[in-house]
């Protein structure tokens, strides 16, 4: 159909009937700064990233079904600057410090803090104490690092056909939970095919033993930035093999 | 022409910052025929006279960190929070974790291979922070400097913006956390 075409910082881009405004930029090779957003995994909206004016009013692209005529505001410098603010409230929000962090130049949000050329914290960090939980032979879960994304929640339930993870609690005490009676990760069926160990954007779940395989200075985001990573290379989800949901 | 006069600390750092600084080797030179540094680990001048531009690398993890950032903020005209440290409190600010008693007795207590365990009481000893601090939440900062260290060429280029008055800015190949 010709008539289902919005427009993204003027640019007209077809849509098809269903897609989000993510969906119809990605497919259009148009990047939208997002961090809780996965293609193939249903939107969660949580990290405000990807906040858009649509016809003069701000609205998250993730979650918002694309519709015939909009007109959208994306790389504007107002509102790379509020998720700029943003970005800096999930860095004081956890312990996010990046010269001891394994995930260092994998990592998407310190990524999207380069991309907004964020220098530094702003607000007074919280210094949060959080639990480590190394009980998993293979995996490692440090909260110190979690943003609530729920990446690891929705990929262990719809892909990988588990339920390792929750987040509980409400506002300021919300944390990433196990799905175990003991809460602890060694007990919980993950294993470390499963999408839900890798899919982690920052360094809370990390793999072990396999930290500094690759140097830093050759890491993801050393080489491309997030805006090229993220376009370029649309994911492709595929149910992992060792399980039988 | 007076020289700009530039003042650099290590706080709650490790010095990697200033041997970063250094690191921008032969063009040292150069910029001495523009700045002299006033006190400085180099310079070995125990306090801060008026200055142009003070370097601050690390954070603030006892009483003096926090005297000698107030002095740097009192005589310096633009205070830069050099480094992860000086930014977000960076490694010390691991011992955020846990309480000031337990960290001590952890290092001078119960550490693997303490001899004569003994937790230092010397008055002349600054007193800990019950945290480690980033600069801003004690001072107004000018100006940021991430990396762990920042590079030789990122010092280079906001002392080069500086001394020719522009308004300092970092190339994106430039900014690093890590």
């Amino acid at each position: 159909m010709t008539n289902n075409t919005l427009f993204i910082d003027g640019q007209e881009i077809p849509f098809e009937a269903g897609q989000t405004i993510m969906d119809a930029a990605l497919a259009a090779g148009i990047y939208i700064p997002h961090l809780c957003h996965k293609p193939g995994l249903s939107p969660h909206g949580s990290c405000k990233l990807c906040t858009v004016d649509v016809d003069g009013r701000s609205a998250s692209a993730c979650t918002l079904p694309a519709s015939n005529g909009m007109q959208v505001d994306n790389n504007t410098p107002a509102l790379n600057e509020v998720r700029k603010t943003l970005t800096q409230m999930l860095f004081v929000e956890g312990n996010h410090l990046c010269p001891t962090c394994s995930k260092s130049g994998d990592c998407t949000l310190q990524a999207l803090g380069y991309h907004f050329g964020m220098l530094d914290g702003h607000f007074p960090p919280f210094y949060p104490r959080r639990e480590v939980d190394a009980s998993h032979p293979s995996v490692m879960l440090d909260r110190d690092r979690c943003i609530l994304c729920e990446l690891c929640v929705r990929a262990s339930r719809e892909v990988d056909g588990k339920n390792v993870f929750a987040i509980s609690g409400r506002g300021a005490q919300s944390h990433l939970i196990v799905n175990t009676v003991s809460g602890k990760l060694g007990d919980s069926d993950l294993q470390t095919g499963d999408m839900a160990a890798h899919i982690c954007p920052v360094g809370a779940i990390l793999i072990k033993d396999h930290g500094y395989e690759v140097p830093i200075g050759m890491r993801t985001f050393d080489l491309h930035s997030v805006a090229e990573s993220d376009v370029a290379s649309p994911v492709t989800l595929k149910k992992t093999e060792h399980h039988d949901a | 022409m007076p020289k700009i006069r530039i003042a650099t600390t290590s706080l709650a750092g490790c010095f990697g910052c200033h041997m970063s600084l250094l690191d921008i080797d032969e063009r040292l030179v150069g910029l001495l025929e523009h700045v002299e540094f006033n006190r400085s680990p180099l310079t070995d001048i125990k306090h801060c006279g008026p200055c142009d531009i003070g370097l601050v690398e690390g954070g603030l993890c006892n009483a003096e960190n926090v005297h000698v950032l107030r002095e740097f903020r009192q005589q310096c005209k633009i205070l830069i929070a050099v480094g992860a440290c000086a930014i977000n409190g960076g490694v010390p600010a691991m011992r955020n974790h846990y309480s000031v008693q337990e960290c001590l007795e952890e290092a001078y207590l119960n550490g693997v291979g303490v001899d004569n365990p003994m937790i230092p009481d010397d008055p002349e000893l600054p007193l800990l922070l019950s945290k480690v601090h980033p600069l801003h939440e004690v001072v107004r900062v000018d100006y940021y400097l991430p990396g762990c260290p920042p590079s030789g060429d990122a010092f280079f280029n906001i002392l080069s913006d500086l001394l020719a008055g522009r308004e300092p800015s970092l190339p994106k190949a430039m900014l690093h956390y890590d």
